[in-house]
């Protein structure tokens, strides 16, 4: 043989033998650890190693993949694990932008697919397509419904907004959008900036000239903080709001005394020491722990909703396992049936109940308002 | 729109124009030489500002090891030639010294404590960790191609920049930085509160550029420089070697870029890819230079600051869309005006 053919029969030797030699669950996982949102991705990509190994007495494999954060990428890592994996869940990716890209793959070929975004456009409106897709994050209207009550019970009359130029901050623009309307609060600046950006003395003038009562920052991970430096720079003295983006221990240690008294509404995972002791706090301070000891670091929340994607798995996969073998279409379809059938199941971002109608499945018991206070977070009191 | 405000926005477009203009100038420089596009000198920027505040956390800068790696891969190839053509005595002294360098930068990193000396040693180790790292890029990646097209060496330059925001997340994390400023007071001047770092960043830009002015005006190294700007065969013959201009025109952009990014650290946050985003800024302004004028590009940089901190304030969502657009009014203006185009190849 020549060495071309010797190299062609080992791949269709290897390609034929692989789903025979293993028949365990396979998951795929793809998340963003390099490009852009990195930040988002290593917290999450470091989490694979802590997923649950077996359920219903099966073992489950996972095939981590990076996506770099393009979206094109993230297309043809799906691609690859269905077509040649035939993988039986999918769980990522990162970004929400790179979510939204795979949905219709996922459902034509009838793959669960559990993307910790934050972006709710994933799962709302329901449709026939989204029918395969779980989301590991609270919604974002159920985080902003905890700010705006807030804002009300102490009085905010008028807001300004200020988010990035992409799906992130144009989501959370809409989302507040509604419910200031039904709460009587008015929007009297809303500015966007993009995350690189050098300066924000522009965007934060504007606000300030508008002179509303409180500002909200709608802006993931570090670039949150730069508008608000930027504002207590000018010398802004009103209440500043932000999301569970900026839910990150980087937040604190670049924002210093600028962000002193910020407030934020995010999952309890910031301050498990003061929240009431229940079986969301116990898993969660499990992982954190669990991370520690692998990595060094504390986990961001972003981690979690890995975690908390796994741990659905393993609560839908024996069920799962009575309709059909890993592997088959059957099985997938019965472990998204599964899926969407959790009840009370507690992980570390909240307690899951899913229904056809709402496959994110959070209630408020899924976040608490924080503060920063002597550059630590606390539980808003 | 009232007095206040423009000055504020003013204030904030003159320092971004500031570092805009020393990028420009970079650039143009380093065109003109190598007939090199320096894509990758955002990432100098990224470096020096994420380095400095690695620094200033007590952290051990590991973009050490870059350099370690950038120098043992230099000497190396130093050495295979010396063994394969013939042995220099003076050569091989060279090499010594280079290796002498890394091994001392790398020696005071890791026992100094970094974040207790004073903020000009930390601007100075900074410095000396990360321009070594151009002329090395040049001897590695542009020397073996120096007479190929302008084109493979744009996309050499385009590889380069890939390759180092990549390395960029490895050394640095996906979180961004900033640094203390140089100095904590302010001064009031009539209504407007005045930031100090601004003035440093436009006080150390003017410096930069004046000093750039008086060495190529002056020195011989710099008229060399120029010599070989104007006409590389002319220069060549009159023996000035290439490869000395090459790897001097990137020590400087190395170094520019990277006190550009120290400069501006304190003011906002820097990630790791957040250079190429503040160089593009620059070649605008070099364009506006039409690739060779250096007050034009300066001006033209300046500008760019300018209208970029203006539509900032009156269409934030624009704002990207405003600056860029801006470069194709003088592209075509220049397209207009030429006359013939030059073929080098």
């Amino acid at each position: 043989m020549t060495p071309k053919k010797v190299i062609s029969a080992l791949f269709l030797s290897s390609s034929l033998l692989a789903p025979l030699a293993n028949a365990d669950i396979k998951i795929g996982v793809i998340s963003s650890s390099t490009g852009p949102i990195a930040l988002v991705g290593i917290p999450q990509k470091n989490t694979i190693p802590l997923l649950p190994t077996s359920a219903g007495g099966e073992k489950i494999t996972y095939l981590p993949l990076d996506d770099g954060s393009d979206p094109t990428a993230t297309v043809k890592a799906f691609k690859k694990l269905i077509d040649e994996e035939h993988v039986d869940a999918i769980i990522g990716p990162s970004g929400s932008g790179n979510a939204m890209s795979v949905i219709q793959f996922a459902a034509e070929s009838g793959t669960p697919m559990l993307a910790p975004v934050g972006t709710a456009a994933v799962v709302l409106p329901m449709t026939e397509q989204k029918k395969w897709v779980f989301k590991t994050t609270q919604n974002d209207d159920l985080i902003a419904e905890a700010l705006v009550e807030h804002m009300k019970s102490t009085g905010v009359k008028t807001i300004g907004l200020i988010g990035t130029a992409d799906p992130y901050g144009e989501n959370w623009a809409k989302v507040m959008k509604d419910l200031t309307q039904k709460s009587g609060i008015q929007i009297v600046a809303n500015e966007k900036f993009q995350r690189q950006d050098t300066s924000m003395t522009g965007q934060s003038l504007k606000v300030l000239m508008a002179n509303p009562d409180a500002v909200l920052i709608a802006a993931p991970g570090s670039s949150s903080v730069m508008p608000q430096t930027t504002l207590k720079d000018q010398g802004y003295g009103g209440t500043i709001y932000q999301t569970h983006g900026a839910a990150l221990d980087p937040f604190l240690r670049l924002g210093g005394r600028a962000v002193e008294g910020t407030i934020l509404a995010a999952s309890s995972m910031l301050v498990l020491d003061e929240v009431p002791n229940s079986p969301s706090k116990e898993i969660a301070a499990k992982y954190i722990e669990d991370y520690k000891k692998l990595h060094g670091e504390t986990p961001a929340t972003f981690g979690a909703n890995v975690l908390d994607a796994g741990l659905l798995l393993e609560n839908a996969i024996p069920s799962a396992l009575k309709s059909g073998k890993p592997g088959s279409a059957e099985f997938r379809s019965a472990l998204r049936d599964a899926l969407e059938k959790t009840k009370e199941m507690p992980a570390t971002q909240g307690v899951y109940n899913m229904t056809a109608e709402d496959h994110s499945g959070f209630d408020e018991r899924g976040r608490v308002l924080i503060t920063v206070k002597d550059g630590k977070w606390a539980l808003l009191k | 729109m009232n007095f206040q405000i423009a000055t504020l926005l003013g204030q904030d477009g003159l320092t971004n124009g500031a570092i805009y203009a020393l990028l420009a100038l970079s650039i143009l420089l380093v065109f003109t030489v190598t007939r090199i596009l320096l894509i990758p000198l955002g990432e100098f920027v990224t470096f020096g500002a994420l380095t400095m505040a690695a620094m200033q956390m007590g952290k051990t800068p590991k973009l050490e090891w870059l350099l370690l790696g950038l120098v043992l891969i230099d000497c190396a190839l130093d050495l295979y030639q010396q063994i394969k053509y013939h042995i220099d005595r003076n050569k091989m002294k060279m090499i010594a010294l280079k290796l002498g360098y890394a091994v001392v930068i790398i020696a005071l990193l890791n026992n100094v404590s970094l974040s207790e000396i004073p903020m000009i040693a930390q601007i100075a180790l900074t410095l000396c960790l990360i321009v070594p790292i151009g002329p090395i890029m040049y001897r590695l990646f542009f020397q073996p191609l120096a007479d190929a097209p302008a084109l493979v060496l744009l996309i050499v330059s385009i590889a380069l920049h890939v390759a180092m925001v990549g390395i960029g997340l490895l050394l640095f994390g996906p979180e961004g930085a900033r640094t203390q400023p140089f100095s904590d007071s302010g001064f009031r001047l009539g209504a407007v509160m005045l930031k100090s770092q601004t003035l440093w960043v436009i006080l150390v830009s003017i410096f930069l550029i004046v000093t750039l002015f008086i060495a190529f005006e002056r020195t011989l190294y710099g008229k060399a420089l120029r010599a070989t700007a104007v006409n590389r065969m002319g220069a060549r013959l009159q023996g000035i070697s290439p490869v000395f201009a090459g790897k001097a025109t990137f020590a400087l952009a190395a170094f520019i870029g990277s006190a550009s990014g120290i400069l501006i650290a304190p003011i906002t946050t820097l990630y790791y890819d957040s250079g190429f985003i503040i160089s593009l800024k620059g070649f605008v302004g070099a364009i506006i230079g039409g690739l060779v004028s250096y007050p034009i590009a300066a001006i033209g940089a300046v500008a760019v600051g300018m209208i970029e901190a203006f539509s900032m304030f009156w269409a934030s969502n624009y704002k990207e869309i405003i600056v860029f657009t801006l470069i194709i009014p003088f592209l075509i203006w220049r397209s207009m005006n030429s006359h013939s185009v030059e073929d080098e190849e």
